[in-house]
């Protein structure tokens, strides 16, 4: 086939997935806006993803900040500037980290279990039948696991840079010579609000892409067990793809502030 | 037929999936307060009828007019009022399976706020013993039912509300013949207790006969034959004749017969 042509189908293939997941998008936030609400199904989605992605995100974090003493160590001795280390751990984990790990592990999890559970419904019907039931899928379905994302990924987050300043904190206490007092507040001294109001903006929007993906993968499936597969696959990948973009496009944006 | 306008009155409605057209130009009229049964070959479009009707399916030309109203191309509102007079049990049942059982039949009547969940749930287990099944039901979930099972919480899930139109997709599909006989009764009950209006599908010619009031045949994505089930067996139409006699040959070519013949050579060769 023309390599040309290839390029240009793709392209225009990209463009218009693009322009349905906006509007896939911006119908659900209209819709569940206007209402009704179903508290109901927003808070057991806050539940599924705030509460049960905890010991997921929380292991994340401890490795990551353990790593990450042990590797600024490794550099930052050549130096004679061990001293950045709790600064770096910090900053690094509210700033950067703690964000994008903790939407990628959510991605896995929750965005995963959203398109396998709506691609489920589609194939089965039971999507026709809230219809049937005069109940709105979009607003029933696909709003509040938006709204609980949104809600619930700074949280995570939140706890995510908690536990990842501690795993630097233990490493740094225990294997590398520093004193806890000192560690603590070298950690406070340097880090400012906007370094984790930054890290929660990035959060609240990896939420959103994440339960997008989940829902618009899973909403839009069809062919069976299969095709629930497939869009399961498909909901990760992209969410994945999504939030590292994502990552450096906010990043751009708070940097040149 | 008697004079009263058809609840449901279909015109020349069309349907495509890609290319293939799957209803062509469908008239179909279905009596108030009565029961029609849909027969047809598998693959035919009569799930695909019903989801136009309800609009969960875009139709691609024609009208359908519920007591006088357009569905095609109605607008959410419009449809979402229409689709309150409906209760539709699904062909694979549908039930929600992040609901116990009690809340997939009282989902109607929570979405409506027709009741608090109290009084749904009261109204729940009274709906379930209607289709034969004991309040010990009522706070299992759908996987933990046999298919049959499932079939009676998807009919009384169909008729919590009191519906004023009922559709039953293939309502016996799947079941041994004594449940299946069972069901029938129920539908059969529930027009007439709720004085509803129903239209079905099925297959299952010992149904039709149980439930419908009149029939109609679906080919070729037209109603080719329509009439009170009595007269079903003297339809002088071959494609009835055939179809409520099971038979392989006559004018519905299923799969060649020669076909059948040559199988077995095509796939070793
Ligand atoms: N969502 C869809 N997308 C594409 N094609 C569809 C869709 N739904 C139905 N079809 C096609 O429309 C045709 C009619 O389907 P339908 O489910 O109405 O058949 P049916 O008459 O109910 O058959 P059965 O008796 O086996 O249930 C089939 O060929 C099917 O492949
Ligand atoms: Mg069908």
């Amino acid at each position: 086939m023309n390599p040309l042509a290839l390029v240009g189908r793709s392209a225009l293939a990209a463009c218009e997935t693009v322009g349905h997941l906006a509007l896939f998008a911006l119908d659900a936030v209209l819709r569940g806006l206007r209402g009704p609400w179903y508290p109901r199904q927003i808070f057991r989605q806050m539940v599924e993803i705030g509460y049960f992605s905890l010991p997921v995100v929380g292991l994340t974090a401890i490795f990551t900040g353990m790593v990450l003493a042990l590797q600024s160590y490794t550099g930052f001795s050549r130096f004679e500037a061990q001293n950045a280390i709790p600064t770096i751990v910090v900053l690094s984990m509210t700033r950067e980290l703690g964000p994008v790990l903790a939407g990628l592990m959510v991605a896995g999890r929750v965005g995963a279990a959203m398109a396998a559970e709506l691609g489920t419904m589609r194939v089965t019907e039971q999507i026709d039948a809230l219809t049937t039931l005069a109940t709105d899928p979009m607003r029933y379905l696909v709003f509040p696991r938006l709204l609980a994302a949104v809600l619930m990924l700074p949280l995570l987050v939140l706890v995510a840079d908690v536990i990842g300043v501690l795993g630097g904190f233990l490493v740094s206490t225990l294997k590398l010579g520093f004193g806890p007092i000192e560690y603590i507040n070298r950690t406070i001294d340097h880090l400012e609000s906007e370094d984790v109001a930054s890290g929660l903006v990035k959060a609240a929007v990896f939420g959103f892409i994440v339960a997008l993906m989940g829902c618009y993968q899973g909403y839009h499936s069809r062919g069976g067990a299969q095709g629930v597969g497939a869009a399961t696959t498909l909901a990760v990948v992209s969410a994945s793809i999504l939030i590292l973009t994502a990552d450096y496009m906010l990043t751009e944006i708070f940097f040149s502030r | 037929m008697n004079g009263t306008a058809p609840k449901i009155r279909i015109r020349g409605l069309e349907k495509r999936f890609g290319g293939k057209e799957v209803l062509r130009g469908l008239d179909l009229d279905v009596p108030a307060g009565r029961s029609l049964v849909v027969i047809g070959g598998s693959g035919t479009g009569k799930s695909v009828l019903l989801k136009c009707i309800l609009g969960i399916l875009p139709a691609d030309g024609g009208s359908i007019q519920v007591d006088g109203e357009e569905v095609v191309g109605a607008n959410d509102a419009t449809l979402n009022r229409i689709r309150l007079k409906f209760g539709m049990l699904f062909q694979g049942s549908a039930l929600f399976d992040s609901l116990p059982v009690w809340e997939n039949v009282a989902f109607g009547l929570l979405a409506r706020r027709l009741a608090n969940r109290r009084t749904a749930k009261e109204i729940a287990i009274r709906t379930l013993a209607r289709v034969g099944l004991g309040p010990d039901v009522a706070d299992l979930w759908p996987a933990e039912l046999s298919g049959g099972m499932q079939k009676r919480v998807g009919l009384a899930r169909a008729i919590a509300t009191e519906p004023e139109i009922l559709f039953f997709d293939e309502p016996t599909t799947g079941l041994d013949p004594i449940t299946a006989d069972v069901i029938n009764e129920l539908i059969r009950r529930s027009v007439r207790k709720l004085g509803a209006t129903a239209l079905s599908i099925t297959h299952d010619m010992a149904s039709v006969r149980k439930i419908a009031d009149r029939v109609a045949m679906l080919y070729d994505g037209r109603i080719i034959w329509e009439g009170p089930v009595g007269a079903i067996d003297r339809s002088g139409n071959p494609y009835v004749d055939q179809f409520i006699h099971g038979r392989a040959d006559g004018p519905i070519r299923v799969l060649q017969l020669a076909e059948l013949d040559e199988a077995p050579g095509t796939a070793a060769g």
